[in-house]
């Protein structure tokens, strides 16, 4: 059976940063998309929709579809593909809907 | 502080984008081209100024054929503003986007839309499963991240973008498991009419017959006029299925890649309300315009895949004729000038565009794909299927903008970029009616999302042009 990581690099990177997933430890390539890194690994589902808990993953890879929502550092809903991966990234899934930020909790 | 309204802003980068943006500078105009990316190039020059030899030699000539125009927008006058969303224009040509995060606005004297195309949705049983993508995803992740796939692949669907990439998967040393094309076998000369004028670019059909031949003598496994496609696997994709020869056929694989061409990304004009027509041969929205490219509102034009697909160097022409009559509008040139100026290009426009009707009646996407079975999800951020939108039209809805009362359909964070053409062909096909008929979502900003907060702190973008522009490459 083979890997189910779905892709890898046509060549080493110059150079690779690492984040977290879920709390695992990721080496990634840098210079990339988040989801791209992402996609060197075997994560499968990198959210769950928040009508039915379908499990989703990156998908267009141009900021159309909004498959890759993830959590970066405690942002819900952030797409994974338009945003660069940065050395110390902690990165959740993204579970259902983002709660709502009452009373300027929000740091954004 | 200079003046805060701008001669012309451009938004998008891409082959349209960046020849209106030189073409614009050299007759004297001040222009600023928003992009939402990195670094220019659009789609289909992404990220060549920084790509890898060995990446550059994957992609193909076609690729980097973008990088002597990437290096003269870098390089010229053209106030260049990467990683830029926008998020809402006016019919004022106002132009308010996220960069970095914060809030900005920008007035322009005319403003040329050049967003391109975005791939046309493939709704078939399973296409929501992770490891399902589309072809251009797999083709921006080799451009973007040297990525390609590590375990079985499957390119299914069809047209020039899906064989491109398998010769380019091909190249990098990938194996496919199967090329499984909807389109019929090679019958160009079934469609005569088309054929006669598109031998004027006979160039563009070699490079589609080449492509072909490439993937047969590398032994890619091609089933043809492939039916009833459907995704399988439990929590992600496992196999895909389909019918072809005759036979059922299952090839199992860990990503499948989907494409059944582009379509104008027309979410600005649509929210602007400018006049579209629904394309019969395209399938598509297109918004109206007139030859030099301005659409039904004054001083707002679109060059490009935007508008209506033609490709690449189409679009690339259509940026310097917008260009030219935008220069023309502002008394930079004269009618005599804007003349003679634009006849090479109104020549060459003849020439790049010869081949796309035949094109489009090649690779014309399959109506099972596009108007799918009951059970199969179209709208994917709310999880509503087809039978559910049938459902919805036989209690009385009439088009795409009734759905989202009837059930939310359209009204997730994509805000119908995937469902909409879907929608509107489920809808029509069950009415009985065409989808001009039916129409489509009414799109409002804000077309990305954006915070309370950053909305309450926008401010003019700084136009002064004394300080060196901000730009991602050095």
């Amino acid at each position: 059976m083979p890997t189910e990581t779905l892709f890898r690099r046509l060549q080493l990177a110059d150079k690779y940063v690492q984040i977290e997933f879920e709390g695992t430890p990721l080496t990634v390539p840098a210079d990339v998309s988040l989801a791209a890194a992402l996609l060197t690994h075997d994560l499968g589902a990198t959210r769950e929709s928040a009508i039915n808990g379908r499990p989703g993953a990156a998908y267009c890879m141009m900021g159309v579809c909004f498959e890759c929502l993830v959590e970066v550092d405690g942002q819900a809903n952030c797409q994974a593909c338009l945003i660069q991966v940065v050395e110390g990234m902690r990165v959740r899934r993204q579970r259902g809907a983002r709660d709502l930020l009452i009373g300027g909790q929000g740091d954004e | 502080m200079s003046d805060p309204v701008v001669d012309l802003i451009i938004i998008g980068a891409g082959p349209a984008g960046i020849s209106a943006a030189l073409e614009a500078s050299a007759h004297g105009l001040e222009v600023v081209l928003l992009d939402e990316q990195g670094s220019p190039g659009g789609q289909i020059w992404r990220n060549v100024a920084q790509a890898d030899t060995r990446t550059r030699q994957v992609l193909g000539s076609d690729y980097s054929a973008g990088q002597p125009l990437v290096e003269a927008l870098l390089a010229s006058n053209v106030r260049y503003q990467p990683n830029a969303a926008v998020w809402q224009v006016t019919e004022e040509r106002c132009v308010h986007f996220l960069l970095d995060g914060k809030a900005r606005v920008l007035q322009g004297r005319q403003l040329l839309i050049a967003t391109g195309a975005m791939e046309r949705p493939m709704p078939i049983p399973g296409w929501t499963l992770p490891g399902v993508m589309t072809a251009g995803a797999g083709q921006i992740l080799l451009k973007s991240a040297a990525l390609v796939p590590q375990g079985p692949v499957i390119l299914a669907g069809c047209g020039p973008l899906l064989y491109l990439l398998a010769v380019q998967y091909l190249r990098a040393g990938i194996g496919i498991e199967a090329l499984v094309d909807t389109s019929e076998r090679r019958d160009v000369f079934k469609h005569s009419r088309q054929l006669r004028q598109a031998l004027a670019g006979w160039r563009d059909l070699l490079k589609g017959l080449s492509l072909l031949a490439t993937l047969k003598r590398a032994g890619v496994k091609h089933y043809r006029a492939a039916r009833n496609l459907r995704v399988e696997g439990g929590r992600r994709a496992e196999a895909l299925c389909f019918d072809s020869d005759g036979r059922a056929q299952k090839v199992w694989a860990s990503l499948i890649l989907l494409h059944q061409g582009v379509a104008p990304n027309i979410q600005i004009s649509q929210s602007l309300r400018a006049d579209h027509d629904w394309n019969e041969q395209q399938l598509c929205w297109v918004a109206r315009r007139d030859s030099w490219g301005e659409t039904s509102l004054p001083g707002i034009f679109i060059a490009g895949d935007g508008g209506a697909i033609g490709g690449a160097n189409v679009a690339a022409t259509q940026g310097r004729l917008a260009a030219l009559a935008i220069a023309h509008r502002l008394q930079k040139i004269d009618a005599c000038r804007l003349q003679a100026l634009s006849k090479p290009w109104l020549q060459m426009l003849g020439r790049q565009s010869a081949a796309r009707p035949l094109i489009d009646a090649l690779y014309r996407p399959l109506a099972q794909n596009r108007i799918p079975h009951d059970d199969t999800i179209v709208c994917r951020c709310e999880e509503v299927s087809a039978g559910t939108i049938r459902g919805y039209v036989e209690l009385g809805c009439l088009g795409p903008n009734q759905t989202k009362a009837f059930g939310r359909c359209g009204m997730g964070p994509c805000q119908g970029r995937q469902c909409g053409l879907s929608v509107t062909e489920i809808i029509a096909e069950h009415r009985n009616v065409s989808p001009a008929q039916v129409g489509y979502y009414r799109i409002r900003p804000p077309l990305k999302p954006i915070t309370l907060a950053q909305l309450a702190s926008e401010r003019e973008l700084e136009t002064s042009t004394s300080s060196t522009p901000e730009r991602s490459l050095s």
